[in-house]
């Protein structure tokens, strides 16, 4: 009896482990390729990619690891040569479940790995501690989708993002907020991360400046499913509008919430938020959502990305894949430039680079934050955002105008 | 006052579920002395049948009302299975052992249950397809919608239903038999194994209507639900006092509106500027109506483990349990 309860124990624990390791990691193990006394023919450069494959914005970093994902597979198909070598880009790809534990965990198995360059991390949460580790490593990281400032106001010269910062993307959002819904008193809500937080200080800074009232900081956490003590409290206040900062999996049950218990005041996210999985999760009561994303929207990028990326995952980019395939693609475009995948020669190359990307021109500045990132507006209607306005260096632009503008330029780039 | 209103009506649903689930702790407790930690994830799996279930009707045209019990009539058999079957496997084999095996049992059956739930559901958060038309009720300045007004009526009739089974029918006098003494009553011919199997069905067919409460109360579901809910609905039942059904119920509710009066008002009662001396101290962040709060409403998940702390330190056999002191 004891024996057979020992042996179930034991099974029980082992098959627990076996779930808990199970990681879509490549363990693909190949003997690196120096430059040794016989030149081999070919070379192999491993890019590494971080986003969460696991939680509740599973969804979001499947997206990002795709783009980064065909930009590798373009550049083995088109046979680039480096140092005068085949090279043969090996993808790398990892889950930090969106946990700032993970990441640094994930960060140094790159760095082990001997990566040349890594795309990612999804959330500014967990790409701020890795960012240390890749520093410390001198690997090249390009995030395409984290917004928190704090990532490039760290000194590191290996950091770098593609998208905008929370201190533009904030402002955009605030005042497009302040001209249309005319808000009197401000609710500000934050999921407590390191991007949520954030980007709802970026907002509550600019309606302050606009002489808008807001009221105390309320929060949650990334995984909170009940709003409802949060709202009910915010609705004694009765504010005009809410901006909410935070991840879209947390935001659709309180939008849901907060019209169940009558709330009418505006309501608008963060670029976390602003994806075509609100009305699921909202249901009707998504509609006339605000919500900003940081770039421009995946319909506006290169037409090219977009039937290259449908044919290949089969479905349509949610929000950053442009940027991490943009971001990848980077990377080889600064060691073609270098004619080398080492880190350190490639480096300075990919800190002036000048390149014609799926989301428009790509240029750095000092601090490794992208020049002139535009952050678009949506509006919830009929359950599809549709894309509202154009935010460039504190201009709003209304859409149609802008694509209207942009059309040229657009096409050129399908011709290349 | 309607604010403070809303938050009891909050919490009471809230509450109502957490009761529901803490039944089902409290009813294995209180028969084999076993802390069932896989009874979250059961309440994980209901929802997630429920969810594929009312998924593929709610493009069918039947009545919302007809989908979601449609939902529910094939969750509480699967719950039920799944239940059985890990009693069957990772318990009762451990009958005899120490009380530490099957309580290390229970944990891996929980993370077994969680991950095979991931395989199946996959990883994302899954949205409920809002087919329930919004109705709401004014209550003296209070909102309730229809669907809390049926979570609320469906767990009243619940406990009602359960305190008859266990009080009233043979069944549940021979559960209270078992509970007493195994040996004693096996020895009075009441067929041991199947009465621990009943009660964990039991228990699982209450999860899994908690679990479609949930599910269509929130509009999500996902694979990592059931174990802070389990969590919670353990703290209730601890706080009832563990192994007591009617102490589950109490226990339920309080905990839920605690929780919601918690976070309702946790950032008003920590935010320093109210207080004079200390708003002084902070200094230029309580200027022009500025605020310091301490604790937001982040901390809504913390009161349940506080109270659960309370609880064990000043009463360990929980608020109505007399007779379980002896053994947690």
């Amino acid at each position: 009896m004891n024996r057979l309860a020992l042996r179930l124990t034991v099974l029980a624990a082992s098959l627990a482990v076996i779930g808990c390791g199970d990681k879509p990691a490549d363990t693909k193990k190949t003997a690196e390729v120096k430059k040794g006394a016989p030149p081999p023919p070919s070379v192999e450069i491993k890019i590494g990619h971080v986003g969460p494959l696991t939680g509740g914005i599973a969804h979001l970093g499947k997206d990002n690891e795709n783009g980064a994902r065909m930009a590798i597979d373009e550049a083995n198909a088109a046979k680039i040569k480096i140092d005068g070598k085949d090279a043969k880009f090996v993808f790398v790809p990892e889950d930090d479940q969106a946990d700032p534990k993970v990441g640094t965990t994930v960060a140094q198995k790159l760095v082990d790995a001997k990566v040349a360059g890594v795309v990612g991390h999804l959330n500014s949460g967990t790409s701020i501690p890795a960012s240390d580790i890749y520093n410390k490593a001198g690997i090249p990281v390009i995030s395409g989708s984290a917004t928190n400032p704090k990532l490039t106001e760290q000194g590191f010269k290996v950091q770098f993002r593609v998208v905008a910062r929370d201190d533009q993307q904030g402002p955009a959002v605030a005042n497009y907020l302040a001209d249309i819904a005319k808000p009197k008193l401000v609710a500000v809500i934050d999921d407590a991360t390191a991007y949520g937080e954030g980007l709802a200080n970026e907002v509550e800074k600019s309606l302050k400046g606009a002489n808008i009232q807001v009221l105390p900081r309320e929060k949650g956490t990334d995984k909170t499913t009940d709003w409802k003590a949060v709202l009910t409290k915010l609705k004694g206040r009765n504010p005009d509008a809410v901006f909410y900062g935070g991840m879209d999996a947390t935001g659709g049950p309180m939008l849901k919430q907060a019209r169940e218990l009558g709330i009418k005041a505006v309501f608008s996210f963060g670029d976390g938020a602003c994806t075509d999985e609100m009305p699921k999760l909202a249901g009707a009561a998504a509609d006339g959502l605000l919500c900003s994303q940081a770039g421009l929207p995946p319909q506006a990028a290169d037409k090219k990305f977009l039937e290259a990326y449908k044919k290949a995952f089969k479905v349509d980019p949610i929000i950053y894949a442009p940027f991490t395939y943009d971001a990848a693609n980077l990377l080889i475009e600064a060691m073609k430039k270098a004619n080398s995948a080492d880190p350190a020669k490639y480096l300075p190359e990919l800190a002036k680079i000048d390149f014609k990307g799926a989301t428009g021109q790509i240029a750095f500045d000092g601090k490794g934050d992208r020049k002139g990132a535009e952050i678009t507006i949506f509006t919830m209607k009929a359950g599809k955002l549709e894309p509202t306005a154009i935010v460039k260096g504190g201009k709003s632009t209304p859409y149609a105008e802008f694509i209207g503008g942009a059309a040229a330029p657009a096409k050129d780039a399908a011709k290349k | 006052m309607d604010i403070f209103l809303q938050q009891m009506v909050n919490g009471l649903t809230l509450g109502a579920v957490y009761a529901v689930v803490a039944l089902g702790y409290t009813m294995v407790y209180g028969i084999i002395q076993l802390i069932n930690f896989a009874h979250g994830e059961v309440v994980m799996i209901g929802a997630m049948v429920a969810f594929t279930v009312i998924n593929l009707l709610a493009a069918g045209g039947l009545p919302p009302l007809a989908v979601v019990l449609v939902g529910t009539a094939c969750a509480i058999p699967v719950c039920m299975l799944v239940s059985y079957t890990v009693e069957r496997l990772a318990y009762r084999p451990l009958r005899r052992a120490p009380r530490l095996a099957p309580l290390i049992t229970a944990i891996g059956a929980s993370i077994i249950l969680q991950h095979l739930a991931m395989l199946v559901w996959s990883r994302n958060v899954l949205a409920f397809p809002q087919i329930i038309p919004l109705k709401t009720f004014s209550f003296l300045g209070a909102t309730v919608t229809g669907v809390q007004l049926a979570i609320l009526g469906i767990c009243a009739a619940i406990m009602c239903g359960l305190a008859g089974l266990v009080y009233r029918t043979r069944l549940g006098r021979s559960m209270r038999a078992t509970a007493q003494n195994p040996q004693v009553a096996g020895l009075m011919g009441v067929d041991i194994n199947r009465v621990i199997a009943a009660t964990f069905v039991i228990g699982a067919g209450l999860a899994a209507v908690a679990g479609v409460m949930v599910g269509t109360y929130y509009g999500v579901a996902q694979y990592t639900m059931g174990s802070i809910l389990g969590l919670k609905a353990f703290a209730a039942a601890v706080l009832g006092g563990i192994g007591n059904v009617p102490g589950a119920m109490v226990g339920g509710l309080l905990l839920g509106v605690v929780e919601a009066l918690g976070a309702g008002y946790i950032g008003d009662i920590t935010d320093l500027c109210r207080y004079g001396p200390l708003a002084r101290a902070v200094g230029e962040r309580c200027a022009d109506g500025g605020h310091f709060v301490l604790f937001g409403s982040n901390y809504q998940d913390v009161f349940a483990f506080v109270v659960l702390i309370l609880v064990l330190v000043f009463r360990p056999s929980g608020l109505l349990g007399e007779r379980v002191g002896d053994r947690a």
